[in-house]
């Protein structure tokens, strides 16, 4: 982020993060909820190349409830039709987010963590200034700070390329095209397998994700995502 | 305190909210204009995919020591139609696989003819659109050979396989088509044996469609007639295949 500052504070967030922030989190909420649905038709995950019914599941689900899945009643085609449109815009946004955040130099300027910063010391003090409700630096109050930072770097560059891998992984069309998705991954029910967990942890990082904001003053960061300007919250940083 | 109420609402409004959302899909999935575009991903991803694939690339094959301990059946495991049953009761002897539409020369094949055709062995997964996969090992003879006899008309686009097992108190037909591409791909076999012993009335006997680089509603079991057509527009529902009329599945099942 700039350090522009004026009136309206600092223009934090670039008209690229926010289009993809809210592109991206409309579309995460249709693929959790199509995703359940399509888990519906055989809630059972398996590891390894195969995985049916006389096989071992690791893990295995009664039905998740309507209230949370998209559709709500039983329907696995539309389910479907709905995870496979929406998965072209998230990745397709992922990438266009990921190029102009390397020209506009979002990426180098706002998500680099220095070395120093993953020293334990640091890493204990973010920590303790997060559990104290600190989350600005009162000389940098724009700058994210470090566990910010590696829980974003962790969901753009780990978690979001993963679970597009694991879905693609999953097509049988790709494995044709693309076998090493095949061998990268230890076949297509891990991949399903993995799908999954990565799934479970993006729900991890929402939820830590609007409690912080919460904390931090809700109508000023969602502000800051619609318009670009943050003001400091009065009180805050010090 | 007043920081304290908002962070509250605002918590409350997220849950509210997500729950309206949720609801708001299954209106939004019943509207006919937005199912027009959550249904053009079938187009597109079919599109991406043969843009990314070479039209030969294989489909995984495996060792003997990756199939599956157990092959489960799915869809219809004994057809009730009375001429199919028949027919199975004979072993099959007097069955025949029709072959035309646009031919230049319509075929009637036996099952010992067509068991005497060059066979294809291939050991391959076989992946359910529920989400289970299963690898067996298939064999039969390409169906690039049986279409090479016949002799495609020109306009002939897709082929379209008629089946003996029916839905809905067996007044709908199982049927599926693929394209030309997948037609002619080397791997896409009219599999009559299954883990080398003639395939079983679970799994399709006499004869079921392999086209290894999609998922398993393609793999047309209790194949009695193969058609070749210009356009799927005016046959049956209009949309390829079964399930694609009766529940909306996509048509290209690559993904």
């Amino acid at each position: 982020m700039s350090e522009r500052k004026d009136r309206r504070g600092i223009y934090r967030h670039r008209l690229a993060t926010r289009l993809w922030h809210w592109v991206t989190a409309a579309t995460i909420f249709v693929m959790l909820g199509s995703g359940l649905m399509i888990l519906n038709a055989h809630p059972h995950l398996y590891w390894g190349q195969y995985g049916a019914n006389f096989d071992h599941p690791w893990i295995s689900f009664s039905r998740f409830p309507g209230w949370m899945t998209i559709p709500s009643t039983y329907n696995l085609a539309l389910a479907r039709r709905w995870h496979l449109t929406f998965a072209l815009l998230l990745a397709f946004a992922l990438l266009a987010f990921m190029i102009a955040s390397l020209i506009n130099r979002h990426f180098q300027r706002d998500l680099r963590v220095a070395p120093r910063e993953l020293a334990p010391g640091h890493l204990w003090c973010d920590l303790k200034a997060h559990l104290a409700f600190r989350f600005h630096d009162p000389a940098r109050p724009g700058a994210f700070n470090t566990l910010q930072k590696l829980s974003y770097v962790a969901v753009i560059f780990v978690l979001l390329p993963l679970i597009i891998g694991t879905g693609l992984t999953m097509s049988p069309g790709i494995n044709a095209a693309w076998p090493w998705l095949l061998d990268l991954f230890g076949g297509r029910q891990s991949a399903r397998s993995i799908h999954f967990i990565t799934a479970t942890l993006i729900v991890a990082f929402i939820i830590v994700h609007l409690t912080l904001v919460i904390l931090a003053g809700p109508l000023g960061e969602i502000r800051s995502m619609i318009t670009g300007w943050w003001r400091v919250p009065a009180g805050d940083g010090e | 305190m007043t920081k304290l109420i908002t962070r509250r609402h605002a918590a409350g409004g997220l849950i509210l909210g997500a729950g309206g959302l949720l609801s708001g899909c299954d209106a939004l999935g019943d509207n006919q204009t937005f199912r027009k575009v959550i249904y053009s991903g079938d187009g597109i991803n079919r599109r991406l995919q043969r843009l990314v694939s070479d039209r030969g690339a294989l489909a995984r094959e495996y060792s003997p020591r990756e199939m599956s301990p157990r092959f489960r059946t799915n869809g219809t495991r004994d057809p009730t139609n009375p001429e199919y049953t028949a027919l199975a009761k004979g072993g099959f002897a007097n069955w025949k696989l029709t072959v035309d539409g646009l031919v230049e020369r319509p075929l009637a094949i036996s099952l010992n003819q067509l068991r005497s055709m060059p066979a294809r062995s291939q050991i391959t997964r076989h992946d359910c659109v529920e989400g289970w996969s299963a690898i067996g090992k298939w064999t039969g003879p390409r169906l690039s050979l049986i279409l090479d006899m016949a002799r495609l008309k020109p306009a002939a686009r897709y082929i379209i396989f008629h089946c003996a097992d029916a839905y809905r108190g067996g007044t709908e037909p199982y049927y599926e088509s693929i394209d030309l591409i997948d037609s002619f791909h080397p791997q896409t076999i009219l599999a009559w044996a299954m883990n080398d012993s003639p395939l079983s009335i679970g799994h399709g006997a006499p004869v079921r469609l392999r086209v290894e680089r999609q998922l398993g509603y393609k793999h047309a079991k209790y194949v009695m007639r193969i058609e070749a057509v210009a356009s799927l527009d005016h046959i049956r529902g209009g949309k390829g295949g079964l399930w694609e009329d009766m529940a909306g599945y996509d048509w290209y099942a690559g993904i």
